[in-house]
């Protein structure tokens, strides 16, 4: 049993699930925080408005955040040649998230700190860049990774970027983009409806329901490029090692358009996670229409959980594939780290992973209960 | 080959933005312990005025803190982004660290953190202590995984190089955790976060004194801040990190650079307490040698003897000769892996497969190096000796004028009479030396590794992404004035809640009026 839980292939599979788990993580968690972020500007006019949207993620939003550098760590630690190659690739975009990520944890500290009118709009713009950027960035990035990525190594696995910023900027990706975007501004509206009250939450159901219904329709969208083929794909020619050493160079791959729908083809069941990353959007929509917030925020997190799960089933066994150099393209099975470094690292998640669980699912029901301009008030300078 | 100048740039970015990064992180380290043991005594004794003590030092806290993690997200990334090769050469052993710190010690502490500021009303006494305590654990076991992880750019013990992967990989992961270089690193980092509170602390209540002001706060503030400071100062000094120094040659390189020690002394080796050294001449002018001084504090004993840089040379330029067996194998893997003549000859030189690449900077193949290049790399293993030699003076002097101020406050708060206005001038200019000492500590750290950025291992010069300069410049540009924008509005919210001061509870504190602490008026 150990030799089977512990051997490279289940060790490289098991984290290829870890990996869509943290970033899923991230996406449910940090999520509402950049959505609300995004939401800012239009969900609150006036001040206290302003600071009861804020201190609905006041307290939460840093331990969310972990998920995003957290996974910065385990990408490096499980995936080094994906953590490589992503983000010396995607260099001047990275620098864009982490300038809007930068903003967020001096915008939320230091917003409240003065009365100054114009001191709390600007950094409620912070706040706001620091929400929308990266909610549209991290699309733009997963566009890509499905558009394949012009790269290759050399001989000593040297990885050379070969395009630049703006071809990041494609229409395909930009369109997958939006998707995120609508997904987490829905996500950030179902948040607030479920823990604000008054003006507030009112435009956030308004807001979310469009966003939501964008998001299920800009998502069907998508799967209609692929399967049209605007979106690309790639297929493995040669016979996958999957104990073989993580070396890029070792296999062949074709461009082959269509190819992210082989995986649903071979295993229909899986079609189950895009239909209900379409269906649950819509049962948010009407969520936010019917006032059933504890409803809507269940449907938005399922929601994204299963937009991002079908970009995953769409690619695998590809993590990152090159454009330039299909057969450089980086696999789950030639993109990890050595087996010794998998276990420990497993080893590690598991014991820590649960109680990460733990005590944030206390320190929220500790905070448990509506946010509203009372109750901003009575904290005054305690709260944000 | 890479370009110099990308180099040269890569390494400017990210010495910016971890040094900025760590003019927080060590407030952050010690205020958050001090928080913690100023709620233990409000828990244990009842009097609100330690909860006061915590709400306020608290805000300076948070302060601090949302830089801290803000310029912390850079350095997750940054590795990645202009340290490619870097990262795929080592980021099966470097990565894990870097992983663990976060599913460890950074969820804690974040997590956590939030309830520290919003958690007043909704937890007891004792539950919000605990929330206290477990911020401060989570920023002391990030310290600790982040010096795991550089300490084995220091000393890469517990893994080989694997050639069909063609990267660093780890063989013995508790040797990774338990490395020497990292466990002295650990300790002496944090308790040097720990002075940097306390003399945060002692600063900020020695202004209160002179002005006259929130003088119960202040003097409780004061002597707690001089108590725990003389611990952490001893603690930086006596534990001080050049325990590892003794372990391998790039460390005894760096102990022989900080010393300017040019010669291998008969031991026990005699102290430079001044001199100036000269890279040109490979000599030290005007040294003004302490007999036996440098021999205990580098090998702890009177009979050990601490090679100079000459002798080191030598043995570097062995390496290199030896590593070009190393590099040849690998060559003929790299178009055979099951060329087994190769492997075996691999496997008994690839120890010194890094030094062969120091020659990469003059010549593409290495084995068709000249012997003056080989000599000329065996030299680069040399750093800036008088970069070093002084940076490291400095850090040093810094360290025992702190321990000077610590003892002269905390004597003076145990006295009868009332304690100098000089004193509390004296805690008040000391404020920056804590930082100054912490940053050039680094600078000794990291530049004194060079040329290694994976000592024996990876050249700095290897190890970069291949970025265009337009996108470095960029980002520095860019790095440089976020950081800066947001330094000015940090130091001007932080100087407005120390004028605005502690909101003290309603509650009829007793008059502990007339202190022997109350500053002389």
């Amino acid at each position: 049993m150990i030799d089977f839980l512990f051997s490279y292939e289940t060790l490289r599979i098991t984290w290829w699930v870890l990996l869509g788990v943290l970033l899923i993580g991230f996406a449910v968690t940090d999520g509402f925080d950049m959505g609300v972020g995004a939401l800012l500007p239009f969900v609150a006019k006036t001040d206290i408005e302003r600071r009861v949207a804020i201190n609905t993620i006041g307290p939460v939003w840093e331990g969310n955040q972990v998920w995003f550098v957290l996974g910065g760590g385990a990408i490096f630690a499980a995936w080094p040649a994906l953590y490589a190659v992503s983000f010396s690739g995607f260099y001047l975009a990275m620098f864009l998230v982490l300038f809007a990520l930068i903003l967020r944890p001096v915008g939320f500290k230091y917003r409240s700190k003065r009365e100054d009118p114009r001191w709390r709009s600007n950094w409620d713009w912070a706040l706001f860049i620091g929400g929308a950027v990266p909610a549209l960035i991290f699309g733009v990035a997963v566009g890509n990774a499905l558009r394949g990525v012009p790269f290759h190594f050399s001989t000593e696995l040297r990885p050379t970027y070969e395009g630049t910023l703006f071809g990041l900027l494609n229409p395909v990706a930009l369109y997958c983009g939006l998707v995120s975007f609508s997904m987490l501004v829905m996500h950030g509206a179902a948040w607030l409806t479920f823990k604000a009250e008054g003006p507030v939450a009112d435009r956030a159901r308004i807001i979310g329901g469009k966003a939501a219904l964008a998001a299920a329709i800009l998502f069907a969208g998508g799967g209609v490029f692929v399967w049209l083929g605007l979106l690309g794909g790639y297929e493995m020619t040669s016979a996958i090692v999957w104990d073989g050493p993580s070396n890029p160079l070792a296999k062949t791959v074709i461009a082959n358009a269509g190819a992210w729908l082989r995986n649903f083809h071979a295993t229909p069941i899986l079609c189950l996670v895009p239909a209900l990353g379409i269906v649950a959007p819509l049962v948010a929509a009407a969520g936010f229409s019917a006032r059933r917030e504890g409803l809507t925020l269940l449907a938005s997190k399922l929601g994204v959980i299963c937009i991002i799960a079908t970009v995953g089933l769409a690619m695998f066994p590809f993590i990152l594939p090159s454009s330039t150099n299909p057969s450089h393209s980086l696999a789950v099975f030639d993109a990890s780290s050595s087996r010794a470094t998998l276990r420990n690292m497993l080893i590690a998640t598991v014991v820590f992973l649960p109680l990460i669980l733990a005590y944030t699912a206390w320190v929220y029901s500790v905070l448990w209960g509506k946010v509203s301009a009372a109750s901003v008030r009575e904290a005054g300078s305690s709260a944000y | 080959m890479t370009s110099p100048l990308l180099v040269e740039l890569s390494r400017l970015q990210f010495a910016l933005t971890a040094m900025y990064h760590f003019l927080f992180v060590p407030l952050t380290l010690g205020l958050s312990v001090m928080l913690a043991m100023m709620e233990t005594v409000y828990v244990m004794t009842g009097r609100t005025i330690w909860r006061d003590m915590v709400k306020f030092w608290g805000v300076l806290f948070g302060i601090n803190f949302a830089l801290g993690v803000a310029t912390g997200i850079t350095m997750e990334f940054e590795f990645g982004m202009n340290w490619a090769y870097y990262s795929h050469y080592v980021g099966d052993v470097f990565g894990a660290p870097l992983a663990i710190e976060g599913l460890m010690a950074f969820f804690l502490e974040a997590t956590f953190v939030g309830l520290f500021f919003f958690g007043w009303d909704k937890l007891s006494a004792r539950g919000h202590l605990a929330v206290t305590w477990l911020t401060a654990l989570g920023t002391n076991f990030s310290a600790l995984w982040i010096l795991v992880a550089n300490g084995w750019m220091q000393n890469p013990v517990g893994s080989a190089f694997n050639p069909d992967t063609m990267r660093m990989e780890v063989t013995d992961f508790m040797a990774v955790i338990f490395n020497p270089v990292a466990q002295a690193k650990f300790v002496h980092t944090v308790s040097a976060g720990y002075v940097c509170g306390a003399v945060f602390v002692l600063g900020v209540s020695a202004f209160y004194m002179l002005r006259g002001r929130h003088i119960e706060l202040a003097k409780r503030s004061f002597v707690i801040a001089a108590a725990f400071g003389i611990a952490s100062s001893l603690s930086v000094i006596v534990l001080g990190d050049e325990s590892g120094y003794a372990i391998t040659d790039n460390q005894k390189m760096k102990l022989a650079a900080m010393e300017a020690m040019w010669e291998t002394e008969p031991a026990p080796a005699s102290f430079t307490a001044f001199g100036i050294p000269s890279m040109n001449d490979r000599t030290t002018h005007f040294g003004i040698h302490i007999p036996w001084v440098m021999g205990i504090i580098g090998t702890r004993s009177i009979d050990k003897e601490i090679p100079g840089i000459f002798e080191l040379v030598q043995k570097a330029e062995g390496r290199i000769r030896n590593g070009l067996t190393a590099y040849d194998a690998l060559e003929k893997l790299k178009v055979n892996h099951g060329d087994a003549v190769a492997r075996a000859s691999f496997d008994a030189t690839s120890k010194d497969l890094g030094h062969a690449l120091l020659l990469k900077r003059y010549i593409e193949d290495p084995r068709l190096a000249s012997d003056d290049q080989i000599k000329q790399a065996a030299w680069s293993t040399v750093p800036e000796v008088p970069a070093i030699f002084f940076t490291f003076r400095l850090m040093v002097l810094c360290a025992f004028l702190l321990l000077a101020v610590f003892t002269i406050s905390l004597w003076h708060t145990m006295r009868e009479t009332p304690a100098p206005r000089w004193l509390f001038g004296m805690a008040l200019f000391a404020m920056p030396l804590p930082w100054v000492a912490a940053e050039v500590g680094w600078f000794v750290a990291e530049f004194g590794r060079q040329p290694w950025i994976i000592e024996g291992t990876l050249p700095t010069f290897l190890a970069t992404s291949e970025l265009g300069i337009p996108n470095l410049l960029i980002t520095i540009f860019g790095f440089t004035v976020v950081y800066g924008v947001l330094a000015v509005i940090e130091v001007r919210l932080m100087l407005q809640a120390i004028a605005k001061g502690p909101v003290l509870s309603a509650e009829v504190v007793p008059p502990v009026a007339r202190v022997r602490l109350a500053a002389a008026q």
